[in-house]
């Protein structure tokens, strides 16, 4: 038993609560970080980082494995792919980032305890470590304890039954995947295992996939599902599993795992959260523009505190509460915050949709007329521009296509910098890239596009 | 889902447009039936739009300044069920055509009340009973874009630091985008300078202010009265010492029972007294057409500062009202001009001015007549000063009346007449109550 001291502290050391407590230390903020996982949070070590290696590796199997029909004139003679050893290589992905993120702590002078922390008051925290009991008391904190996903009382997780985790991890490719939910998580972890050649079924309860974007967004979506192979339930309940079968209200669908991907909910309990009595938005900690919680010195950044559940939102809440312990004037007034859908094709959205945005020009422009879309063998997907009518402020820039998630960079920094479809129409895009998509996307809403 | 167009109703006197100067709604609001949609500015007030049903603000007619011809669409609203509006698309300006408004028009031509109109139109554009729903105005995405300045992050985050708020700043990029220079001239121009505590900075800020409204209509009637009228002003020195006693023994008197008197009642009772042998004061001289009225009734208008500027309420039959109606209804016309539910009636139709700035009232005014009355009378500062009776300087409570007259319809005789007539009345307190 010891207790320390310090000017901040911070519960969960993911994405928000790592960039939190390296940013303070930056600003000469005494920092303790708590978290049992090694440092990155869900994000690095079960989340997007490992996914992402799983998705390349699927889909450079699938192109390999997929070359004798591509008009390329590339003949493969046998492929196979060890799950195995991928998920080591993917391991070590994960490694690096961890042990890069604890080498960044260090280097900012930020103390990190791997253990379990709960509130004692507003302003201790017990931490359950492996080597023994820590009280830390400390000036301000920040709750960045994240989310987990949501099991489904009929589908419990174990065995055959997965989440998102054990997917990301299994040593062999399945013969038949049944994915119970249709949002990005599901369509990402099945399309990949798909292209890696499971038999992948996806059961969605409503009547559309990614319920977050438009029909036109998601059409390029749904087509390369079917050309994958992969069979959409939609309108279909999933009831049980029994005997490697998922029991649907479609029927039964083989399955020899399940992964279950329904959403996300937000870990507040089992730090003990509630005691605290925050004010609450649902299930969600309610904050100010400051990221400050009900309670005087008491912070809560990331999945805590609502949707959009996303990384980078969460890093830019961290950064922005350590400025303001460190006694900066700060408030949050970002215009957008960029999300990215690693299916195939990628979907990338920036701001407003077109049905959000009223007395808006809509503007597209189709990959099918981008040069460098046609090299790459896919040219289905479009960029989409929303501008204000009255003076051309861009309000939101969609794209899906393949590769599009690198489009996000100029999408969001154009709406945060407040440009015009003038601005983004001058500007000079690199030929021949995808980017160019973008340009013309604003020429064609000027009236003045070349290559449609 | 229909479209509902609420035209411009008929604001009285038969004026055929108005000027918007507010709209409280913007696209995309929801109002609830009676909710005020447009604030509209006559020739006398300003009068409240209000919605005749519930529904989503999908269109508005015009940007405040504009003039909206009575009878045009002023706002369209996308209301459950059927709309009262057929015609495809949102305000085609231009079509009156066989609106409700020209009914309205007809309908109500002597009764420029406010309420009324409001009422009438209702029955016209057969508002639906909408079931009142607490539709909270959603505040919509475009809206938030709206309302945040246009600037980079970094921008941005200098003014935070700075403590500037850069909806103060005016930027110079396209669509109004504010950068860093443009914050460097806000903050250089002083104009921050209650945020950083620079109180003696230079300040080369020019604040642009549109005329619209009230302002705009105190100024044209200002010019016109001041352009067209040529004023003869006289002055004249008035011993109150008997009238303020009388004025006080009344107030002791009636505490409680009846309106205070304040000198207004006093100096309307001698404005009726002294019109009866002088018609041609209490008149109204129609220079377009060449006819001065003289008027019978005695519609005394009284200038009453409010927030929004000056207005002139006006006492209708003064001749025919004792000293306490008078008061009452003055103190009630100046209130109700300062919370905006005035009646139309009660600016319009003055045959004769009083104007006063009370304690302000300074020694010597030269008031502007009111046009197109012929003559406004002007209180000056009452005070103690002392006056030789004869044999000893006395204190006497003496105050100056400052009266204007169009010398086009008065000559200086007859205008002189009728100050020395005031000033008798109210140094002869009796005399303004013995029937002559």
């Amino acid at each position: 038993m010891s207790d320390l001291k310090c000017k901040l502290l911070v519960i969960g050391a993911g994405p928000g609560g790592y960039s939190c407590a390296i940013r303070a230390g930056q600003l000469g903020v005494e920092t303790i970080v708590v978290d049992r996982r090694p440092p990155g949070g869900t994000c690095l070590n079960i989340g997007c980082i490992p996914s992402k290696a799983l998705i390349h590796a699927a889909e450079e199997f699938h192109k390999i494995s997929h070359a004798n029909s591509s008009p390329l004139g590339i003949s493969v003679e046998k492929s196979s792919i060890d799950l195995a050893t991928t998920v080591k290589w993917k391991d070590g992905i994960v490694r690096r980032l961890n042990d890069g993120v604890s080498g960044l702590f260090r280097k900012s002078k930020v103390k990190l305890i791997a253990g379990d922390a709960r509130f004692v008051d507003g302003k201790t925290v017990s931490v359950t470590s492996d080597d023994g009991e820590h009280s830390i008391h400390a000036e301000n904190i920040v709750i960045a304890t994240g989310s987990a996903p949501v099991e489904i009382p009929s589908l419990p997780f174990g065995g055959n039954i997965m989440s998102s985790t054990e997917a990301l991890s299994l040593d062999e490719v399945p013969k038949t995947l049944a994915v119970v939910g249709g949002g990005y998580i599901g369509l990402e972890i099945g399309t990949a295992y798909a292209k890696m050649g499971a038999q992948v079924s996806i059961i969605e309860a409503t009547d559309r996939i990614l319920p977050q974007y438009d029909a036109a967004l998601i059409k390029p979506v749904a087509k390369r599902l079917g050309q994958l192979g992969i069979e959409l339930c939609l309108n279909t309940q999933a009831f049980a599993y029994k005997d490697g079968m998922l029991v649907t209200s479609n029927g039964d669908i083989p399955a020899d795992k399940v992964l279950v991907t329904v959403g996300r909910r937000p870990l507040t309990s089992s730090v003990g959260v509630e005691e605290l009595m925050l004010s609450m938005n649902g299930p969600f900690i309610e904050i100010n523009d400051a990221c400050q919680t009900s309670m005087r010195g008491i912070y809560a950044i990331g999945d805590v505190t609502g949707e959009p559940m996303l990384a980078h939102r969460a890093i830019a809440q961290g950064e922005l509460v350590a400025e303001h312990v460190a006694g900066h004037k700060v408030s949050w007034d970002k215009q957008c915050i960029p999300a990215v859908c690693f299916t195939d094709p990628e979907v990338v959205t920036c701001g407003l949709l077109p049905d959000e945005a009223e007395n808006a020009t809509v503007s597209e422009f189709p990959f099918a007329a981008n040069g460098r879309a046609l090299t790459t063998g896919r040219d289905d997907g479009f960029v989409r521009i929303v501008a204000r009518e009255e003076d051309g402020v861009v309000l939101g820039i969609q794209a899906v296509g393949a590769g599009v998630s690198e489009l996000s960079a100029a999408f969001s920094l154009a709406i945060e910098m407040g440009a015009t479809l003038e601005d983004i129409g001058s500007t000079i895009h690199a030929h021949p890239t995808q980017s160019e998509g973008f340009q013309e996307a604003a020429l064609r809403a000027l009236g003045q596009a070349i290559h449609i | 889902m229909g479209i509902h167009t609420i035209r411009l109703p008929d604001v009285g006197e038969g004026i055929a447009e108005a000027e918007l100067v507010e709209w409280p709604v913007k696209i995309g609001d929801i109002v609830n039936e009676d909710d005020v949609v447009a604030v509209v500015m006559t020739d006398k007030a300003a009068v409240e739009v209000p919605s005749t049903v519930a529904g989503k603000v999908m269109w508005l007619g015009g940007e405040v300044g504009d003039p909206i011809p009575v009878g045009e669409k002023l706002i369209q609203l996308e209301v459950e069920g059927e709309g009262n509006d057929t015609e495809v698309g949102l305000g085609e300006a231009g079509k009156v055509g066989s609106s409700p408004a020209t009914a309205i028009a007809s309908a109500s031509p002597s009764e420029p009340d406010v309420a009324a109109f409001a009422a009438t139109e209702q029955t016209l554009t057969q508002a639906q009973n909408t079931e009142r729903k607490s539709a909270p105005a959603k505040e919509s995405h475009t809206h938030i874009h709206r309302s945040k300045p246009l600037a980079a992050p970094s921008v941005r985050a200098r003014a935070k630091a700075e403590g500037i708020d850069l909806r103060n700043v005016v930027g110079s990029g396209p669509a109004g985008r504010i950068n860093h220079q443009d914050l460097t001239d806000f903050i250089e121009s002083g104009e921050a300078a209650g945020h950083n505590g620079h109180t003696h900075g230079r300040k080369n800020s020019v604040k642009e202010i549109k005329m619209i409204g009230m302002r705009r209509k105190i100024a044209d009637k200002m010019s016109m009265s001041k352009s067209r009228i040529p004023h003869i002003t006289i002055v004249e020195e008035v011993d109150m010492t008997e009238l303020e006693e009388l004025r006080s023994a009344l107030n002791k008197k009636y505490v409680g029972e009846r309106p205070k008197l304040t000198l207004l009642p006093f100096m309307m009772r001698a404005i009726v007294e002294a019109v009866r042998e002088q018609p041609e004061i209490n008149a109204r001289y129609d220079d377009d057409s060449g006819i001065i009225r003289q008027h019978g009734a005695v519609n005394i208008g009284i200038a009453t500062q409010t927030e929004n500027g000056l207005n002139v309420t006006v006492v209708h039959h003064a001749e025919a009202a004792n000293l306490w109606d008078n008061a009452g209804k003055v103190s009630k016309l100046a209130e109700e001009a300062r919370n905006g539910t005035i009646k139309l009636e009660n600016l319009s139709g003055g045959t004769i001015t009083i104007t006063s700035l009370g304690p302000l009232g300074a020694i010597v005014t030269t008031p502007i007549i009111n046009h197109p009355e012929v003559a406004i009378v002007g209180i000056n500062k009452m005070q103690t000063r002392p006056m030789w009776d004869g044999q000893q300087f006395q204190p006497r409570k003496m105050m100056n009346i400052s009266c204007s007259f169009d010398h086009r319809v008065i000559d200086g005789w007859d205008a002189a007449v009728f100050v020395q007539k005031l000033k008798t009345l109210l140094e002869t307190p009796a005399m303004l109550f013995v029937e002559g």
